[in-house]
């Protein structure tokens, strides 16, 4: 019982597993999410980042885990265990590794020769084949070795295995005994390392993903329409969506473009169903000229762009934060949008919800901007307190059939009452034209710019709704000399290496805002100006964030950028931090 | 042209008995913007019918959607009366599908020109066949591209001279018709708009169809393209036996050049898309979000 007496103060609970192989092995990810899920059903905390090739079958792909009995922000630095399926798997990933990290591998297969590692070589495939006579089990084999040097109890996993499996009986019998052989095997092994997950909370927590949370925050808002067409790395909520919204009474479509699919959005809005659409960047581009139109018929909408690199087809399955600019400034003509950016897969769910209420609320297009690290992690959150989160319905004429009723009148605020055909008798047509307060079209200079600006009065309607710590939070040093803004996903990253420069005694504080269009101004002016420099880190080349910051507000901030495909590592963001203050 | 036949009031030659409480005539369904179009241009026809069909369904006004995309022909919901959604170029079809999937309560029509249906919105057309959403397609097919002045399109003859063929158009013209009924579409029709009655009877025919209808109306443009003597000569009715479950019969008259047959061509019933959809209507439950999310603790 080596593998589990390991019980001294140096027992390490928080650290990060990444799995790699080529997929025509079989199961590289699935072991990973596996490992994971169990862990999280345990109570323990995890937050994951997947890799994988743009091919269908073959190519190498990845999977990471960060476990801990804490909250967990990020996907850590570098990698404390690695799991090679193959050569290629060890040669890719061992550069991430430190003194001290282990690694689990195929010992017929892999070549490990740094012998800074802590090394379990174990023959997966051979063991499969000949000792089980089951060679599609490697991947339960290695998900039983895993649990039993790293400290997870063996009936939580067979519970998976059988969940998993319960529509192929046969192979539930041989998936077990794959598990119960790797579990076992563990007991043979002298176990070196320090790693062992020990004890948690046992508090029960979801374990989601950034697309599953935005549809939850979606349907809850009372979206009921949606309309997509297939891209990764959006193409799980439309698949959610396709499976949901019949058993709601609304209607899924997989339409036959991206244009398609934001126009048949902008007929439901019309009608005055709740509409969304989400797509990544090549979609997205396709539906511009249609945004210009929902704007310009002051119609709902909520648009859900999974970033991931480009520019034209890029590549796929890798993360950007690069269409920023696109979401701010994308279209033909002066038209105002909502942008906003969840920080995390928890918010991901609120964010969604307060998407639709802006949208219904400013009768204008909301663009949630996600990327493929969001959209694919999954991370344990709590419970959702939606109580302080009212839905918002838009403003509908009264029922009184004499009263005049012009749909685009100018008020106050900008939003003037939306009429639904075979609802209210005011009937109206939705100009993509310019027109007058009746709809009617009018091209005079009066009009194109009293109408133009009752559009852009309802974007600072929605600022003056919007300015305000909740949708920025400032968090780290109080009289902080280094400010760090960001924005997205790259939220736990920076956050725990803020903490970190704190412990090291950095003046260290960040903001997060969760707008970026309108921007939360006085939030915004208020932080940098309580500091001494501005750091912004995002993923992107151009400094999209920080071009946006200086072109709104004067700021010029340090800009940190990073290109590759992959997120934020905290170490970076530490080293950027170090790096600025001592500048300071 | 001058002295043609232009759409003119009155033409009643309706199966749908009015109902009896309010009466609407084609004129409560006209808007209050007059159209802009050229002097004899063949939308007026069109338009003509179309308030006459919605007269003859004695449909309310405001459970009407006219959905458009861009050209002459689309700007139609401009000058009527019921609700309407003026769109983007080529989008009309989808815009259309997206309201009426959703609200399969009202009468949704999706209108255009050829260069909007043919031509940059073409892509859209196959797959609402497909569905067989249960909008009605009107296309006005003037054969040019009237707003921007005169350049050929896709259903402009081979040969054709214009502003952007000043050589001969080189392509093909695309046969509307003969693509509706290869495509799936459970509704295919053919009017002229200088027969404004019985293009209204077609309307009234493709509105109460349950499923998917597409209507090509030859409406030529006085303008740049001025085809009223070429249809009077070309235009014939179907024969008076005309079988129109044949698809395949259907198929070979839509492929003839030398007569331009007006009537309907075929009609099949389908399932409709947006019936199909809702087949958990019965057992349809409020959203709870903590119901929901169990499934991922």
């Amino acid at each position: 019982m080596q593998a589990r007496s390991h019980k001294d103060s140096q027992v390490r609970n928080d650290f990060v597993i990444r799995i790699g192989g080529d997929t025509a092995i079989g199961g590289v990810i699935s072991t990973g999410e596996n490992f994971t899920t169990a862990a999280a059903r345990l109570g323990f905390q995890v937050f994951t980042f997947r890799s994988y090739p743009a091919e269908i079958k073959g190519g190498h792909a990845w999977f990471q885990v960060r476990i801990s009995n804490r909250p967990v922000l990020s996907t850590g630095d570098g990698v404390d265990i690695l799991v090679a399926f193959d050569q290629e798997a060890y040669e890719r990933h061992c550069g991430e590794l430190r003194e001290g990290s282990v690694i689990i591998y195929d010992s017929d297969l892999v070549q490990v020769d740094d012998g800074r590692f802590i090394r379990y070589g174990v023959p997966f495939q051979r063991i499969a084949r000949q000792e089980l006579n089951f060679a599609r089990g490697t991947n339960v084999l290695v998900l039983g070795l895993m649990a039993g040097l790293f400290g997870l109890p063996l009936d939580c996993l067979q519970d998976l295995v059988r969940l998993r499996y319960k529509r192929r009986a046969e192979l539930v019998e041989k998936n077990l005994e794959a598990l119960a052989y790797g579990f076992d095997y563990t007991k043979k092994i002298r176990k070196e390392d320090k790693y062992y997950l020990g004890t948690s909370d046992h508090v029960s927590r979801l374990i989601m993903s950034g697309n599953d949370a935005i549809v939850a925050g979606a349907l809850y808002a009372g979206c009921r329409f949606f309309a997509g067409y297939p891209i990764t790395p959006a193409s799980d909520i439309l698949e959610s969506m396709a499976r949901e919204l019949p058993r709601l009474g609304g209607i899924c479509l997989q339409a036959e473009d991206e244009m398609a699919a934001i126009a048949s959005c902008i007929g439901a809005s019309y009608g005055g169903t709740k509409a969304m659409t989400a797509t990544s960047g090549p979609g997205f581009s396709l539906m511009i000229e249609l945004l210009g139109l929902a704007s310009m018929t002051e119609l709902p909408l909520v648009l859900v762009d999974a970033q991931r690199s480009g520019p034209s087809t890029g590549m796929p399955t890798k993360l950007e934060q690069a269409d920023l600019f696109q979401a701010l400034y994308g279209g033909h003509g002066d038209f105002p949008r909502i942008v906003l950016a969840p920080a995390s897969v928890e918010d991901c769910l609120y964010r969604a919800v307060h998407a639709f209420n802006l949208a219904e609320k400013y009768q204008m297009p909301v663009i949630v901007l996600s990327d493929q690290s969001l959209s694919h992690r999954t991370q344990t959150i709590d419970m959702p307190n939606l109580s302080r989160l009212p839905v918002v319905n838009r403003l509908q004429p009264g029922d009184g059939a004499s009263e005049e009723y012009a749909r685009y009148a100018l008020s106050d605020t900008g939003v003037s009452p939306v009429a639904l055909p075979g609802v209210h008798v005011h009937t109206y047509v939705a100009p993509g034209l310019e027109h007058d307060e009746r709809g009617h079209p009018n091209q005079s200079p009066q009009v194109h710019e009293a109408m133009t600006e009752k559009r852009f009065l309802k974007l600072s309607s929605a600022a003056a709704d919007t300015d305000s710590p909740d949708w920025a939070p400032r968090y780290g040093h109080p009289k902080a000399q280094v400010g760090v803004i960001g924005w997205g996903a790259s939220e736990g990253a920076i956050r725990e290496a803020v903490e970190r420069a704190t412990a090291k005694g950095y003046k260290v504080a960040a903001l997060h805002p969760r707008i970026l269009n309108p921007l939360p101004q006085a939030q915004i002016r208020e932080f940098a100006a309580s500091v001494k420099r501005v750091l912004v880190p995002e993923v992107n080349y151009q400094g999209q964030f920080a071009h946006h910051l200086a072109a709104s507000l004067g700021i010029s901030p340090v800009r940190f950028n990073k290109i590759g495909g992959l997120p934020f590592t905290p170490a970076e963001i530490l080293g950027k931090i170090e790096e600025v203050a001592s500048h300071v | 042209m001058s002295d043609h036949p232009r759409s003119t009031a009155g033409g009643t030659r309706t199966r749908v008995a009015p109902r009896p409480e309010v009466v609407r005539t084609a004129k409560d369904y006209k808007g209050e913007v007059k159209p802009v179009w050229c002097p004899g241009c063949g939308d007026f026809g069109v338009l003509s019918a179309v308030t006459k069909a919605l007269a003859a369904l004695q449909v309310k006004p405001y459970e009407v959607v006219i959905v458009s995309g861009i050209g002459c022909s689309s700007r139609m919901p401009y000058f009527m009366s019921t609700y309407g959604l003026h769109g983007v170029h080529g989008r009309a079809i989808p815009l259309a599908s997206g309201l009426k999937l959703s609200r399969p309560d009202l009468t949704v029509f999706a209108m255009g020109g050829d260069g909007d249906l043919m031509s940059i919105g073409a892509g859209h057309l196959p797959h609402v066949a497909a569905r067989n959403i249960d909008i009605t397609c009107v296309m006005m097919d003037n054969q040019v591209y009237g707003l921007t002045k005169g350049q050929g399109s896709p259903t402009s003859p081979m040969g054709h001279l214009s502003k952007s063929t000043p050589y001969g158009m080189i392509a093909k013209p695309a046969k509307p018709v003969l693509l509706a009924l290869t495509y799936g579409a459970t509704f295919v029709a053919r009017g002229y708009s200088a027969q404004p009655n019985e293009l209204s009877e077609l309307i009234v025919e493709a509105v109460q169809h349950k499923g998917f209808s597409f209507i090509q109306v030859q409406s030529p443009c006085t303008e740049f393209y001025n085809t009223y003597d070429q249809y009077d000569s070309l235009v014939t009715d179907l024969p008076e036996d005309w079988d129109r479950s044949d698809l395949r019969a259907a198929i070979d008259l839509a492929l003839t050049e030398d007569k331009v047959h007006l009537g309907v061509f075929f009609e099949e019933e389908r399932p409709v898309y947006e019936i199909e959809a809702r087949k958990f209507e019965e057992e349809v439950q409020p959203f709870d979000l903590t119901s929901y999310l169990r499934r991922f603790a």
